[in-house]
Parts: structure tokens; C-alpha cells; sequence
């Protein structure tokens, strides 16, 4: 009988496959269908946990200082994405700006934050109450998390608005493009699996 | 090859007794309710798979229409009021010559969510009829299904600005309209039928029988 802990499932077609190990930057996909079955992990933990905290910083920063800055006729108006949540729900669009604000700040934060919850106390050796429930959260939570997109949206309204008006970016568009890359970088860092065994083990 | 694979009697986790957990992929016997290593609920294949995703597409298929027939988004100034359709957007970034913004916002806006739609039909279809043919091509479809829904909320994020930036009394003032509301509703059921429709379905239906 297969020994359970070095057989993986696909998850694209159930197909059982044996666990490899794989060159650095390899990626192990399935016979069948092709799905990824797992990749070779990239960073260490604290290379991961540097990530999540640099993401964290660069997070705070983007909401303190404005996104765009907007100017028709000499009258001024910034903008922070939490501004923008704010008008949507003044106007009275209270649904819509509940989703903004969930997939453009709490879902990318609180990934951020869970994954430090996970990691850091993996990397002191100690064991926090939940890790296990946080990281499926975190888990749950990645495909919500929409930053790159954010800030798609935020270039093109700035071409948009460039017409109109005298339009500058602030100092938080860049924070924001800096943090999507971070928070790419330490969404792929570490292979799920790798964690949850590390989770596993007894400090 | 690492796989232990026979066309006619592939061996898949489900036909060895096995379940694969979905969050740390560790794989136990099937009569297990929790996964032993993350304690997760376990669940051979996603619970209702079929019947939620056929739910929520009907219901993306309906906002479908309000999201690409009502406005966006309205602008007032000085006096003067436009709402902006989906597709007004993309016709005024074609006249005022940023094109490569109009192809942005027509991928975004129309092409990825009729993408969706049409591809999570097709598929549901393909697993009631049981079809046979060309599974790794729906795979593929599938993937990309779900790697390309996030970005049809571009637009929404556009409103979401651009109502914060244009607050300046009577001479410019933004609005959002019924239409973001729908739009933004019909990205998260797409992305939520995608979710939920479990690709295994695809392989299962074409097993030999016993």
C-alpha cells in the first residue's frame, strides 16, 4: 500500500502522483491534465516572513499618503483608496464600497498578517493558539486579494481624469505598486505544503 | 513517470480510498471526517459542486444585463450631467485617442465575464452530458477561468477613484450608479462559480465503471 505522506492528489483530476524532489525554480505537474501539483520552494521562512513585513509597512504607508491628487482649477482634492470607500458609501452605494474595501485592503492585510501569525512563531520555535485555522484563512483569502488590479484601476482613472484636469500622482501609488510585488513575491515564496508540515512538527 | 496512471482505470486518490484534504493536500482514508494534519472538514469532492455553481452563474447571467445596460457611473458638471455605460467608457477612450485604455477596459469589462460565462456553462454542460472529449483542453479553459476573473474589477476600482477624486461641488462632482453595483456583484458570483465548480468532475464522469 502507497505510503500517504509521500503521494500527492491532483487537484485538477484526482490523479495520485509520488512526491519528488525538484530542481530549483521546477515545478511538478500532473501526467493527466496538467494542473501544477507543487513547486520547489523559493524562499526560506524568513526570507517569506521579510516579505509579509516590508508588505505590512508598505500597506500602512499606502493608505496614509494620497494615491492621486487632483486639480480643476485650482481647487485640490486627494485621494487614498479609503477615501474612495468612503465617498461610495456617502453616496449611499454601501454594498459596493463594502466589497472594495474587501478585496482591495482587508483581504490582501489580512493575508499579510496571518501569514506572519503562521511564520513567525514557525521561526522562534513556539506555537501560537489557531496557526492552523489562520493559515486556511489565509489560504481562503488569496484569491480575493486584488491589489494588482487596484492598481490598474487607479492608472486608469489617472488617464481618465488627465483630461480634465491637472492630475499628479502621490506618493502612495508608488508604495502600492511596491507592495503588490512584495506580497506576489511572498505569496509564492513558500510551497503551502512545506508550511503545513512545518506547522505539523513540534517545536 | 511518477504517476501510477492506466487510461482505462486511472488510479485517483477517490478509487484507492483516499481523500485529499483541500487546504494542505494530505491525503487520508476516506471515512475521515477531519483532515489529520490541519483539521479541516473533509470532503472527497467540493460539497454541491454542480448545483452552487449552476446557482451562481444563472444569477451572474441575470446582473449580467443591468451591469452592461445601466450607467457606472455619473458625472455632473456645471449643470451638465453624463452617466457613462460600460461601453460609453470604452467609446470615449477611443475618441479621445487613448485606445490602448478602450482595449484595457474592453478585455476587463466584456470579454473576461462573457469568457466566464460561457466557458463555466460549457464545462457544466460537459460534465452532465458526460462528455469524453477533450478533458485537458477544459482543464485548461478552467485554469484560465480562474486566473483572469480577479481582473474584470478593474472598472470598479476605476469608479471607486475616480468618485473620491471628483468631489468638487458644482463644478465637477462623480457619482456611482446602478450599473457598478451589478458589475461588481456579477465579478463576485463569476469568481465564486468558479471556485466552486470542482474540475475533478471533468475525470470522474470518464472513468470506466467498476
Amino acid at each position: 500500500m502507497l505510503d500517504p505522506s509521500l503521494v500527492i492528489a491532483c487537484r485538477g483530476c484526482d490523479l495520485l502522483h509520488r512526491v519528488q524532489p525538484l530542481p530549483p525554480h521546477g515545478v511538478a505537474r500532473c501526467g493527466r491534465c496538467g494542473s501544477i501539483l507543487y513547486r520547489h520552494a523559493q524562499h526560506t521562512i524568513d526570507q517569506t516572513l521579510a516579505l509579509c513585513v516590508t508588505g505590512i509597512l508598505l500597506f500602512v504607508l499606502a493608505n496614509l499618503f494620497p494615491l492621486l491628487v487632483f486639480n480643476l482649477h485650482g481647487q485640490v482634492q486627494e485621494a487614498t483608496f479609503l477615501t474612495g470607500v468612503k465617498t461610495l458609501e456617502d453616496q449611499g452605494w454601501t454594498g459596493l464600497a463594502a466589497i472594495v474595501l474587501a478585496t482591495g485592503m482587508f483581504a490582501p492585510f489580512l493575508h499579510l498578517a496571518g501569514m506572519i501569525y503562521v511564520l513567525l512563531p514557525i521561526r522562534l520555535n513556539r506555537r501560537l493558539p489557531g496557526q492552523a485555522l489562520v493559515l486556511r484563512i489565509v489560504q481562503r483569502l488569496e484569491p480575493w486579494s486584488m491589489t494588482e488590479v487596484v492598481l490598474i484601476g487607479v492608472l486608469v482613472a489617472f488617464v481618465k481624469l488627465s483630461d480634465m484636469a491637472t492630475i499628479v500622482p502621490g506618493v502612495s501609488l508608488y508604495a502600492f505598486a511596491a507592495l503588490i510585488l512584495v506580497t506576489a513575491a511572498a505569496m509564492t515564496a513558500l510551497e503551502p505544503r512545506s508550511i503545513w508540515e512545518r506547522l505539523k512538527a513540534q517545536p | 513517470m511518477s504517476t501510477l496512471f492506466d487510461e482505462k482505470t486511472p488510479l485517483t486518490a477517490r478509487r484507492a480510498g483516499l481523500v485529499s484534504c483541500h487546504h494542505c493536500e494530505t491525503l487520508s482514508l476516506e471515512r475521515e471526517k477531519h483532515c489529520s494534519c490541519c483539521g479541516a472538514s473533509l470532503h472527497g469532492r467540493k460539497p454541491g459542486s454542480l448545483d452552487r455553481t449552476w446557482a451562481l452563474l444563472i444569477t451572474a447571467i441575470i446582473l449580467y444585463i443591468p451591469a452592461n445596460l445601466l450607467p457606472v457611473m455619473r458625472v455632473t458638471s456645471m449643470g451638465r450631467e453624463q452617466a457613462d455605460t460600460i461601453m460609453g467608457g470604452i467609446i470615449y477612450f477611443m475618441n479621445t485617442g487613448a485606445w490602448y485604455l478602450a482595449v484595457v477596459i474592453f478585455l476587463a469589462s466584456m470579454v473576461i465575464p462573457t469568457f466566464k460565462l460561457v466557458v463555466l456553462t460549457y464545462l457544466l454542460l460537459s460534465v452532465h452530458r458526460r462528455s469524453e472529449r477533450k478533458p485537458e483542453e477544459r482543464m485548461r479553459l478552467y485554469r484560465l477561468t480562474e486566473i483572469i476573473g480577479r481582473w474584470s474589477m478593474v472598472d470598479i476600482y476605476v469608479v471607486a477613484i475616480m468618485v473620491a477624486l471628483v468631489e468638487l461641488g458644482s463644478m465637477a462632482t462623480i457619482e456611482a450608479a446602478p450599473g457598478a453595483w451589478a458589475f461588481a456583484l456579477v465579478v463576485i458570483t463569476t469568481m465564486t462559480a468558479a471556485m466552486s465548480f470542482d474540475p475533478r468532475l471533468i475525470w470522474d464522469v470518464m472513468e470506466s465503471p467498476g
